[in-house]
C-alpha cells in the first residue's frame, strides 16, 4: 500500500459501489446541467430559440441541480476521509443518495412537466404567484423535493456528528476549540474532522432555515391565508442557499487538505492558526448571509453592516489560510505533475481569484450598480466553475490513479487547456456582462448584449468538451476499480 | 470619467492578475527542489505581513465605504426631496406621470403589488445608476438625483416569472425649471 493510497483509505465493495454510485451521477449530472447553461446561452446569444417558459424552465432546473449536485459530489469527498477517523454507517451514505435521487426526480420532473420556473432561490411568493404559468402543485411537487434531498443531507450530517462525538467527546473538541488559547496543539489532529465538524454544525443550520420557508411555503400554496414576511422569508432562503452552497466548497476542500501532501512530498501538520481559522469561519459562514440583502433597504442597518464586513472577514480567514498553505506546500516541491495536483493548484487558484470579484460586490456603495447584474453568476461561476470543479475532479483522478503513477495523458492535457482557457473566458463574459450592467436572469438579450453571449456559448462548448474527456476517462477509471482502493 | 462599473472592473482585474501571477510564479518553481524548513520558514514570515497587510486593507475599505451610509435612512422625513411612489407588478411599472426635474434629489418609494421585482435605474447608454428591491409588504426608499435631464430607463433586477426580462418603464427628467429634454 503506498502512502498516496493508505490502508485507513481502502474501500470494501459496498463502500466502492456506493461512492461510484455518487462519483458517477455526480459527473453525469454536471455535464447534463452544464448543457442547460449552454442551452441558456445560446438563447441569449439569439443563436437557438426558446421561449421565455422553457428558458425558465431550464434556468431553476440548472441552478436547483448544479446547487444539489456540488453538495453531493462534495459529501463524498467528506464522507470519503471522514470514514478513515470515526465510524460512518453506510446505509446513512446511501439514504442521502437515495433521498437525493428522489428529490431530483422530483425537482425535474416539477420543472419540466409541472412547468416550474420559479428559479433555484423559490423567493417566497413567486412560487405561488406564477400568472398561471405553473400550478400551485408544481411548485408544491419542486419544494417537497429540495426537503426530500434536505433530509438525505441532514441524515448524513447527523450521522457523521454521531460518530465524531464519539471518537472526540463532542463537536468543540473535534474543532480544537480547546487548543485556541492555551495547550500544545496536537500535530496529528485531523484538518478533515475540523472542517467536517465545521460544515456538520452550520450546514444542518442552513438546512433547518431552508427547511422552515419551505414548509411555509407549502402551507401557504394551499392555505392562501397563511401571509408569510416576504423579507423574513428571503432572510432564511438566502441564509439557507449561502451556507449550503458554501459548505459544498468547505467539503470538497477537505480533499485538498489530505492529497496535497500526497503529491509533493511535504506533509504539513495541525496549527492554531489553522483552528482560529475554521472556528471564525463557522460563525462567519452564519452571519454574512445579509451581503446577499443589501439592496433591501429596509433591512436594520447593522445586518447590512455585517453583511458586509462578515464578507470581508469569511474570505480571510479560510480561504487565504487555505491558499497560502496549498501554494508554500507546492513551492519548490519538487513535484511531478500529475492530474491530482495540477487541479487543486487550478481549484484553488479559481477559489482564490474568484472571491476577488464576490468580496467588492460585498461592498455596498459597489452592489448599488452590481447587484443582480452577471456581475454575480461571474462571481460565483468563477469559484464554482474554476475552485469546487476542479478540487471535486483532483479527487476523482486521484481514486482512479494507481502505483505507476502515470504523467498526464495528451488526452488530459488537452481537457486541462479547454477546461482552462474555456472556464476562463466563460466566467469572464458573465463579469464583463455585468460591468456592461447587463440584468441577470433574462431570457431574451438586448442585441448589444449578445457579443458577450456569444463568446461564453463558444466557452461553454470548450468546458463541456472538457468535462466529457475528464469524465469518461473518470467513469471508466472508477468502475474498474483500481487495486489500491480495494 | 470613470464610472463605478469601469473602477470595480479595474480593481477586479488587477486583483485576479495579483493572483494569477502568484500562481505562476509558485507553478513556475514548483519542480525544483528546496528545503521544505527553508521554505516553510520564509513563507510563514511573509504571511504575517500578508494576513497584515489585507486586515489593515479590509478595515480601511470598510471605515471609507461605510462613513457615511450608502444606503439613505429609511425612517428619515422626506424633506426637500421629490417624492416618487413606484409599485412593481407582474410585469411592469406603476409609476406617476408627473415630471422630474434634474439636479432635484427623488425620494423613490418603492414596494409591490404581488412578488419580489428589483427596481433598477438605467441612463440612455444602458448603465445602471442605483436600484432597491420591489417587495410585496415593504417600502424601500432610494434617493437618486439625476445630473441631467433625458430619458432614464428602468428595467426589472429581480426574478419574477415568464416576462422578467421585459418589465420595463422609462423616466423622463427634465432640465432645472421644467423644460423637456
Amino acid at each position: 500500500m503506498s502512502t498516496r493510497y493508505p490502508a485507513g483509505e481502502t474501500l470494501t465493495r459496498g463502500e466502492r459501489r456506493a461512492l461510484n454510485l455518487y462519483l458517477v451521477s455526480g459527473l453525469l449530472l454536471f455535464i447534463l446541467l452544464m448543457s442547460f447553461g449552454l442551452t441558456m446561452r445560446l438563447a441569449q446569444s439569439a443563436w437557438i430559440d426558446i421561449t421565455p417558459n422553457h428558458f425558465y424552465q431550464i434556468m431553476t432546473a440548472h441552478g436547483a441541480g448544479m446547487v444539489g449536485t456540488v453538495g453531493l459530489a462534495s459529501s463524498a469527498v467528506m464522507w470519503f476521509f471522514l470514514r478513515k477517523y470515526v465510524r460512518l454507517s453506510l446505509p446513512v451514505f446511501v439514504a442521502n443518495y437515495a433521498c437525493f435521487m428522489l428529490g431530483a426526480a422530483l425537482l425535474l420532473g416539477a420543472t419540466f412537466v409541472g412547468r416550474f420556473g420559479g428559479a433555484w432561490t423559490f423567493l417566497y411568493p413567486l412560487p405561488v404567484h406564477s400568472m398561471g404559468v405553473w400550478s400551485a402543485g408544481a411548485a408544491a411537487v419542486f419544494m417537497v423535493g429540495y426537503l426530500v434531498m434536505g433530509l438525505g443531507f441532514l441524515l448524513f450530517y447527523l450521522d457523521a456528528m454521531r460518530a465524531i462525538v464519539r471518537v472526540y467527546g463532542n463537536l468543540g473538541r473535534a474543532l480544537g476549540l480547546q487548543w485556541l488559547f492555551r495547550g500544545t496543539v496536537d500535530p496529528s489532529h485531523p484538518a478533515t474532522v475540523v472542517a467536517s465538524t465545521m460544515v456538520i454544525i452550520v450546514n444542518s443550520l442552513g438546512i433547518l432555515g431552508g427547511a422552515v420557508v419551505l414548509v411555509m411555503s407549502l402551507v401557504n400554496a394551499y392555505a392562501s391565508e397563511f401571509v408569510l414576511d416576504a423579507l423574513f422569508a428571503k432572510n432564511l432562503t438566502y441564509f439557507f442557499g449561502h451556507v449550503f452552497v458554501n459548505s459544498s466548497i468547505y467539503m470538497a476542500v477537505i480533499g485538498v487538505y489530505e492529497l496535497l501532501p500526497r503529491y509533493t512530498g511535504r506533509p504539513w501538520s495541525m496549527s492554531r492558526p489553522f483552528l482560529w481559522a475554521w472556528a471564525a469561519n463557522t460563525v462567519l459562514v452564519l452571519i454574512v448571509y445579509p451581503h446577499h440583502l443589501l439592496m433591501d433597504f429596509a433591512m436594520p442597518r447593522w445586518a447590512m453592516v455585517i453583511g458586509q464586513i462578515a464578507s470581508y472577514g469569511e474570505g480571510l480567514p479560510v480561504f487565504a489560510a487555505t491558499a497560502y498553505l496549498v501554494l508554500t506546500n507546492v513551492h519548490r516541491s519538487g513535484l511531478r505533475w500529475r492530474m491530482p495536483i495540477v487541479l487543486i493548484v487550478l481549484a484553488i487558484f479559481g477559489w482564490s481569484a474568484g472571491i476577488v470579484p464576490a468580496i467588492i460586490d460585498g461592498t455596498i456603495s459597489v452592489n448599488r450598480v452590481m447587484h443582480n447584474t452577471l456581475w454575480v453568476p461571474g462571481h460565483f461561476h468563477f469559484y464554482l466553475l474554476l475552485g469546487v470543479l476542479p478540487m471535486l475532479l483532483a479527487f476523482m483522478y486521484h481514486l482512479i490513479g494507481g502505483r505507476a503513477d502515470e504523467p498526464i495523458s495528451r488526452g488530459d492535457e488537452l481537457g486541462l487547456t479547454a477546461y482552462l482557457v474555456g472556464g476562463l473566458t466563460f466566467v469572464g463574459m458573465f463579469l464583463a456582462g455585468g460591468h456592461a450592467s447587463e440584468p441577470r436572469r433574462y431570457a431574451v438579450h438586448f442585441a448589444e448584449w449578445r457579443p458577450y453571449d456569444q463568446v461564453a456559448s463558444i466557452a461553454a462548448v470548450l468546458v463541456i468538451a472538457a468535462m466529457l474527456l475528464f469524465a469518461a476517462r473518470i467513469a471508466r477509471g472508477l468502475l474498474r476499480a483500481p487495486a489500491e482502493l480495494r | 470619467m470613470m464610472t463605478i462599473q469601469d473602477e470595480v472592473g479595474v480593481l477586479t482585474l488587477a486583483g485576479i492578475a495579483g493572483v494569477a501571477l502568484v500562481f505562476l510564479y509558485v507553478i513556475h518553481g514548483a519542480t525544483r527542489k528546496a528545503d521544505a524548513a527553508r521554505v516553510e520558514a520564509r513563507a510563514g514570515a511573509i504571511r504575517k505581513w500578508f494576513f497584515l497587510g489585507l486586515l489593515v486593507l479590509g478595515a480601511g475599505v470598510t471605515a471609507a465605504t461605510l462613513a457615511p451610509f450608502p444606503i439613505p435612512d429609511q425612517q428619515a422625513s422626506a424633506g426637500t426631496r421629490h417624492v416618487v411612489d413606484v409599485v412593481g407588478h407582474q410585469w411592469g411599472w406603476r409609476l406617476p406621470p408627473g415630471p422630474i426635474e434634474a439636479g432635484i434629489p427623488v425620494e423613490f418609494r418603492v414596494t409591490s403589488a404581488d412578488v419580489n421585482h428589483g427596481f433598477g435605474l438605467y441612463d440612455s447608454s444602458g448603465r445602471l445608476l442605483a436600484q432597491t428591491q420591489a417587495m410585496p409588504g415593504v417600502t424601500n426608499r432610494l434617493v437618486y438625483t439625476f445630473a441631467r435631464p433625458g430619458r432614464y430607463r428602468v428595467l426589472c433586477l429581480e426574478y419574477c416569472g415568464l416576462v422578467h426580462y421585459g418589465m420595463s418603464a422609462e423616466i423622463v427628467v427634465s432640465a432645472a425649471g421644467g423644460a423637456r429634454p
